[in-house]
């Protein structure tokens, strides 16, 4: 079966053509994959976002992981953002606060959505949450945001990696963050062409992220990362929506960060070697969660 | 293209913390599980490369076990596996190996009863993904991602004609097919990819076809 896109550029010119969405051509082409109707899909897709409400919702009361790494940050955010008072703005700290909630869920082994995977989680959702409040969508129009943010994960996936193992963190939020800066654009009424510039602009920042996860696990400093991804991509939003393009194609921009992933080292990689897993402090917390203990074999 | 659904994308829904190391990895477990058509009574898991030095911090471990026990990503007894398997008497051990892998997140599973054993080697490959790489000894490539029929057969002519036309007589359509053998004349093997799950009745009729060892099935 042939997609109705491989790249960026075609998905921008069939979205123009036709004068559809980029949401609309992502959901035509999922029917036409899968053989499946559009009901359906669409029915799957509204789980999903229900899946994604409640891990903010349970991520916002607070939670915390086995090891202690991660939890509270989401409520210290909520906390302070409610004082009305923040330096950032309150839609983008409501982003991150959302974003950072979805992830300390994750990695206290709650139930998420995958977006692109479970490290980057919270950048999707916290800023479909943030953005929601100021843009008033409908149902319909939040479910379409995470397939618009899907459209431009296929693309990545399919020509470069969204695997922290293959291609660096950049992999991950990188392409978690572009997703969501690619989705903001349709529902704040922009263009596909800008959805594709926003994509590309936030990439760009996230080039050269490595994967280098204290002890191994999806906390330190992903959590955090989840709440940069989600910063970056509101604000690359805003740029692109202000008329500024990248002069880098979006789809150049993804075979960067795919070669760049691919020259990347081994201990830079999500195989908690390098980087912060192996500063001083990284190597102590370790220690102390794993110490001497065998864990792995039953009876 | 490796990734044909928007919902590899936006999805699974999973227990956490990593999609590549958790679900994935309790997806590479349950296709195992599914592939010896039983619950296994013992279970060696050899992991190589990140899921080798990462493992404990992900739960690839608790999550492999929980796929053996066949749970789903999003099923929340994959955290207390390890007590699951204790009840139903599944004994079992992990190997974190340092040889090289052409994929970083690679597991070997060897599981068995008292009748047999199967080895199987599944790569994670992001966002959920998995792929089968080899089945006892065979290289294969098999998404898990439709339903399967595996065929071992002697490598004799006809045997693939044979089983085609039974799939064709049940009006099965064949949407993916490969054929692998080890040594000219010796054991082979079929993996056939296939629109719609496989009723026992077709499973039946071909088993009895000439030539064939073994037969068994991925459902979706």
């Amino acid at each position: 079966m042939e997609a109705l896109f491989r790249n960026v550029r075609e998905l921008v010119e069939r979205a123009e053509k036709e004068q559809k969405l980029i949401s609309e051509i992502m959901i035509e082409q999922e029917m036409l994959m899968t053989d499946r109707s559009r009901e359906d899909i669409m029915t799957q897709m509204d789980r999903n976002l229900t899946v994604m409400e409640e891990a903010v919702e349970k991520g916002l009361k607070g939670v915390h992981s086995v090891s202690g790494l991660t939890g509270g940050d989401a409520v210290l955010l909520q906390a302070y953002r409610a004082k009305g008072n923040t330096l950032s703005g309150d839609l983008l700290l409501d982003a991150v606060s959302k974003a950072v909630a979805t992830n300390e869920v994750n990695a206290a082994m709650g139930t998420i959505c995958a977006t692109p995977t479970a490290g980057s989680a919270g950048v999707v959702p916290g800023t479909l949450f943030a953005v929601q409040n100021k843009l008033n969508p409908t149902r319909e129009q939040m479910i379409r945001y995470l397939f618009t943010a899907g459209a431009f994960g296929f693309v990545v996936a399919n020509n470069a990696s969204i695997s922290g193992a293959a291609g660096g963190c950049q992999a991950e939020v990188g392409s978690a963050a572009g997703m969501a800066s690619a989705a903001i654009i349709e529902m704040a009424g922009g263009t596909p062409q800008q959805s594709s510039e926003a994509f590309a602009i936030t990439m760009k920042n996230m080039l050269g992220l490595v994967c280098d996860p204290v002890a191994g696990l999806v906390e330190v400093p992903c959590v955090k990362r989840n709440a940069m991804g989600a910063a970056n991509a509101v604000v690359a939003a805003d740029m692109a929506l202000a008329g500024v393009t990248s002069r880098i194609p979006c789809d150049e921009v993804i075979g960067a960060m795919f070669e760049i992933g691919q020259s990347m080292p081994s201990a830079l990689r999500e195989t908690a070697k390098g980087g912060l897993a192996a500063t001083p402090t990284g190597k102590w917390l370790e220690s102390k969660i794993f110490g001497g203990a065998v864990v792995g074999s039953g009876q | 293209m490796k990734f044909k659904s928007v919902f590899d994308i936006i999805g699974p829904v999973m227990i956490g913390p990593s999609s590549s190391h958790t679900a994935g990895a309790a997806r590479i477990g349950r296709v195992a599980r599914d592939l010896f058509g039983r619950q296994p009574d013992w279970a060696k898991v050899h992991l190589y490369g990140s899921f080798a030095e990462t493992y404990k911090g992900h739960s690839t471990d608790v999550a492999i076990i929980g796929g053996l026990l066949d749970y789903d990503t999003f099923d929340e007894r994959i955290k207390t596996s390890f007590e699951e398997a204790e009840k139903v008497g599944m004994s079992f051990e992990f190997i974190p190996e340092i040889g090289h892998v052409d994929h970083p997140n690679t597991a070997r599973i060897v599981i068995g009863d008292k009748d047999s054993e199967m080895s199987m080697m599944g790569i994670s490959i992001g966002g959920g993904k998995i792929e089968i790489t080899e089945l006892n000894g065979f290289p294969l490539r098999l998404s898990g991602n439709h339903p399967a029929i595996l065929v071992v057969h002697e490598d004799r002519s006809g045997c693939i004609a044979n089983v085609a036309n039974c799939l064709y007589k049940y009006d099965i359509n064949i949407g993916h097919m490969e054929v692998s053998r080890k040594e000219k004349g010796h054991m082979a093997l079929m993996v056939i990819e296939v629109d719609q799950n496989v009723d026992r009745e077709v499973m039946d009729e071909l088993r009895k076809l000439p030539n064939i060892t073994q037969v068994t099935r991925i459902a979706d």
